[in-house]
């Protein structure tokens, strides 16, 4: 692709051909603000955050939607810019609430990053239209009070799912994000991924926690090949949610339904925690040092009665490439059998 | 995937997942991948929405990705050979081959074509029922839209021919030249998380790590002087299936499960408790009490994937770290503390001081792990054959020559499956996954969002079926084989084709594996699931 030269903010700066203005400033290291705009998605053009001057063009120009050209001149801040911006900003915060103490999002959350940087504190929300909040999952719960009507959602839903299950309806300050399409609907929880604010948050956790309370671990999902990263949240030695960055693995930030809201196993009730063993016929607790030393001392006694071959282990497509290394040397040096297998033939 | 091992030698997936974003055509059959490998799903979809790549699928369910596909071949289940046989004919008839790829990189080219030479569109249309200009229209678009990328997952292992079935569609992708290249290949689709690691780390009754066979005398003494032994077992092991044989034989005695749940995943479960309660001893080591779990001697409480430290492979062969993030409830431990430990009272040490230095053995005595380390993947995973701590890892297998040197070509003849219907029995059974739930269902069905959105066991019926046995949607049915009956409730639905019901293994409670069929593939020894003949009638109140 041929690249093209311009100039941003009296930088010199060449980029391929067919780039966005937006992309130019930001292969640059300059930023310029944006709401609705996302990495994965294409340009929504809905925010309004990212006007630019170009010269020859009257008017500021959204940077999101406008391919640079040869020698184009750009300029990215200028008090006129600010102003511009500052006016989208309050637009968009009166149909929003500030009940930012409340909100799952607090702490992570775009439009509050951008309301505290241009400094708006002087708006009151007025916009009484009723909302419904039917979402087409029930495990995401849509508030449509805090939605700013940004489409990430539907763009994403739309864009990366080809599913289309939700779309915008009504016009102006009543427009609100509704299931077109509900039976389309796989809970990818994609839509929750890409919402700056708290519009859409997981309805699953009784446990919440906020950004800045909890830990993240970096991991792998554990259902299927694909081998998606993500990160638990952690509080209190509990895991009560689940967040992805944009740009790790395979998945860079997406996840399926299994992955981003099956981790609620790791905390049941029903999870084994002591040893048992068969007494009279039935499963009994005991102690580690019992049920080890039965094990120990049965296989010692089968092998030396019937022979190495008479000792089969299964191990696990579901464990550890560690573990399924000390499964087979268990069972190969220990025991002395080649009779290890594992279930992937199912 | 011996199927793939034979043809290439490597079973593993051939390219990275992001590749299918530079294929010209894409090959998808017996995956229902927006459900069960939702992800790949999403590239797919890139591919064919945004550069315009072409689909090609072939299942016998309407699968949700068919909305998408440019061609839809429909054929019966456990038709595969068939098809694909077809497929070949018409490529090397239109000339689509690619001959020097042929020559230079492959063997058995002429007993191939000799063999497809009658599977005309008519005769293969014969015994499938897909017509005869779509299987020309899927051939024309396979050989003509290069490079493709086929991509299949247990729709076509899960039968007594699955291997050829494999075979068959190695055969296509090297008729084109596909396999090597950025944007080709074959890829299997691996349906539990780490499979792929744990084939790699020899937990299969023929190879230690990464393949090196148990017969082999150098390897043999290679991994006795690192283990410390004397003396190393050269004969094969069993495979699952024939430990479960041998109990009920009497000539295997005890055995360890570690993370299994045969008592819902595998063929004909009434037969398989039985073998089990020959055994002497059987000890299981799980995070829940599974079914499996419940028939145990003894039982051992451990760690789940968030509670402790590893590796694990995916589908593409690319080894990732996992991180523990909290405590495992009450007294379980690690699986690896758990092994150690039986290990010690029987006299070998197996303890380590962290899972890293696990690895750092595994890269010592695994040539195509020897440049994984913990440090190296810390951010980002590392595809394996990797060689040294110098070598980037390999994305893509096959290049410029195969793995075992040529790729072979298998002149395959179709064979019907091990069951075929008939007056008694005149339904098809297919077994599966759904979007929601995981294998048999220990992890997902134990919270509520998930079971929520699929709370309960639907067996899919085509409308046209149920009219005539005069079930409604919702009702309840009952399925009989020649091995068992269950009672499930019956969704009616365009999905499965006429004379095919198709019910998810996730389910315990009506393990539909009571019906299956554990007649078994003779090389991979992959029980046939996808087939098996059964009736359908409306249950009695
Ligand atoms: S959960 Fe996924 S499918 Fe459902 S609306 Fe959101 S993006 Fe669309
Ligand atoms: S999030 Fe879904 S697609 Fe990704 S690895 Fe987990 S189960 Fe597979």
């Amino acid at each position: 692709m041929e690249e093209v030269k311009l100039i941003i903010d009296g930088n010199n700066i060449t980029v391929p051909g067919g780039s966005t203005v937006l992309e130019a400033a930001r292969s640059a290291g300059i930023r310029i603000p944006t709401l609705c705009c996302h990495e994965r998605l294409e340009p929504i053009g809905s925010c309004k955050m990212c006007f630019v001057q170009i010269n020859g063009c009257a008017e500021p120009q959204q940077a999101c939607k406008t391919r640079v050209q040869d020698t184009m001149q750009v300029t990215t801040d200028s008090e006129q810019l600010f102003s511009m911006r500052r006016e989208s900003l309050r637009e968009l915060l009166l149909r929003h609430p500030l009940d930012c103490p409340v909100c799952d999002k607090a702490g992570e959350c775009l439009l509050q990053d951008l309301a505290y940087e241009f400094g708006v504190t002087d708006v009151h929300q007025h916009v009484n239209a009723t909302f419904e909040t039917f979402y087409p999952t029930s495990l995401i719960r849509y508030w449509p009070e805090r939605c700013i009507v940004c489409k990430r959602c539907v763009t994403a839903c739309a864009e990366i799912k080809q599913l289309g299950a939700i779309d915008i309806k009504g016009e102006g300050p009543t427009a609100q994000v509704y299931p077109a399409k509900p039976e389309r609907c796989e809970s990818c929880g994609e839509c929750l991924q890409v919402c700056p604010t708290g519009a859409l948050t997981e309805n699953l956790s009784r446990y919440k926690t906020r950004p800045w309370l909890s830990k993240r671990v970096m991991t792998t999902c554990t259902y299927c090949g694909c081998g998606c990263q993500m990160q638990l949240n952690v509080m209190n030695n509990r895991v009560v949610g689940m967040t992805v960055p944009n740009v790790f693995g395979v998945n860079k930030g997406s996840l399926c339904v299994k992955g981003r809201f099956g981790y609620e196993f790791i905390n049941s009730p029903e999870r084994l925690k002591k040893p048992l063993i068969r007494k009279n016929g039935t499963l009994q607790e005991t102690t580690w040092e019992e049920a080890l030393g039965l094990v120990a001392s049965q296989f010692s006694r089968i092998k030396k009665e019937y022979g190495r071959d008479s000792i089969a282990g299964i191990s696990s497509a579901r464990c550890t490439n560690e573990e399924n290394y000390l499964f087979q040397k268990f069972m190969r040096a220990v025991i002395g059998t080649n009779n290890v297998d594992h279930c992937a033939r199912l | 995937m011996a199927g793939l091992a034979a043809a290439f030698g490597s079973g593993a997936m051939t390219n990275p997942i992001r590749d299918v974003l530079s294929a010209k055509s894409i090959l998808l059959t017996g995956t229902n991948t927006t459900e069960n490998h939702p992800i790949f799903a999403n590239y797919v979809k890139e591919a064919i929405v945004k550069n315009g790549c072409k689909l090609i699928v072939v299942d016998p369910r309407k699968i949700d990705i068919v909305e998408l596909a440019h061609i839809w071949l429909r054929p019966r289940p456990g038709n595969d050979v068939a098809w694909i046989n077809g497929l070949l004919h018409v490529i090397i008839r239109e000339n689509l081959h690619d001959e020097d790829y042929i020559q230079n990189r492959t063997t058995g080219f002429d007993e191939l074509r000799a063999c497809v030479e009658k599977y005309t569109p008519e005769y293969v249309s014969g015994i499938t029922g897909i017509p005869p200009e779509d299987i020309v229209e899927a051939a024309v678009t396979y050989g003509g839209s290069k490079p493709s990328s086929i991509l299949y997952a247990m729709g076509i292992t899960q039968h007594t021919n699955g291997t050829n079935n494999v075979k068959s569609l190695a055969n296509i992708a090297m008729l084109c030249g596909n396999v090597g290249v950025v944007g080709g290949g074959v890829n299997p689709l691996r349906g539990q998380n780490n499979v792929q690691g744990a084939c790699d780390l020899g937990a299969l009754p023929n190879v230690y790590t990464g393949y090196q066979q148990v017969a082999n005398e150098d390897v043999r003494s290679k991994f006795a002087a690192a283990w410390g032994v004397d003396h190393l077992s050269s004969t094969p092991g069993l495979t699952v299936t024939e430990m479960f044989g041998g109990a009920e034989r009497g000539t295997v005695h005890a055995i360890y499960v570690m993370g299994e749940n045969p008592m819902v995943s595998d063929p004909d479960i009434n037969h398989i408790r039985e073998c089990i309660e020959a055994l002497e001893f059987f000890v299981v080591q799980d995070i829940f009490m599974t079914e499996t779990a419940r028939l145990a001697d003894v039982v051992l409480p451990v760690a789940c994937f968030a509670e402790k430290d590893g590796t694990f492979t995916n589908s593409e062969r690319k080894v990732q770290r996992i991180r523990k993030a909290v405590d495992p409830p009450g007294e379980a431990r690690e699986d690896r503390f758990v092994i150690a430990g039986i290990a010690r009272l029987m006299g070998f040490p197996l303890e380590y001081p962290d899972t890293r230095s696990i690895m750092q053995e595994i890269a010592r005595v695994t040539p195509s792990y020897a440049g994984i380390t913990y440090e190296r993947i810390e951010r980002d995973g590392i595809t394996w054959p990797c060689t040294s701590e110098e070598h980037p890892g390999s994305p893509i297998l096959h290049v410029g020559t195969f793995t075992r040197g040529k790729g072979v070509f298998t002149a395959i003849e179709y064979k019907d499956p091990a069951e075929v219907t008939d007056d008694e029995y005149p339904y098809i059974l297919t077994t599966g996954r759904v979007l929601q739930h995981y294998h048999t269902g220990s992890m997902t069905r134990r919270g509520t969002g998930l079971n929520r959105l699929y709370p309960e066991l639907l067996a899919e019926l085509n409308p046209d079926d149920a009219g005539r046995l005069g079930i409604g949607d919702g009702e309840m049915i009952t399925l009989s084989s020649r091995r068992g009956t269950i009672t499930v409730k019956a969704k009616l639905t365009e999905r499965s084709g006429p004379g095919v019901v198709f019910v998810p293994f996730h389910f315990s409670e009506a393990a539909i594996n009571v019906l299956t069929n554990s007649a078994l593939d003779p090389t991979s020894k992959i029980p046939e699931y996808k087939v098996c003949s059964i009736k359908v009638e409306k249950a009695s109140m």
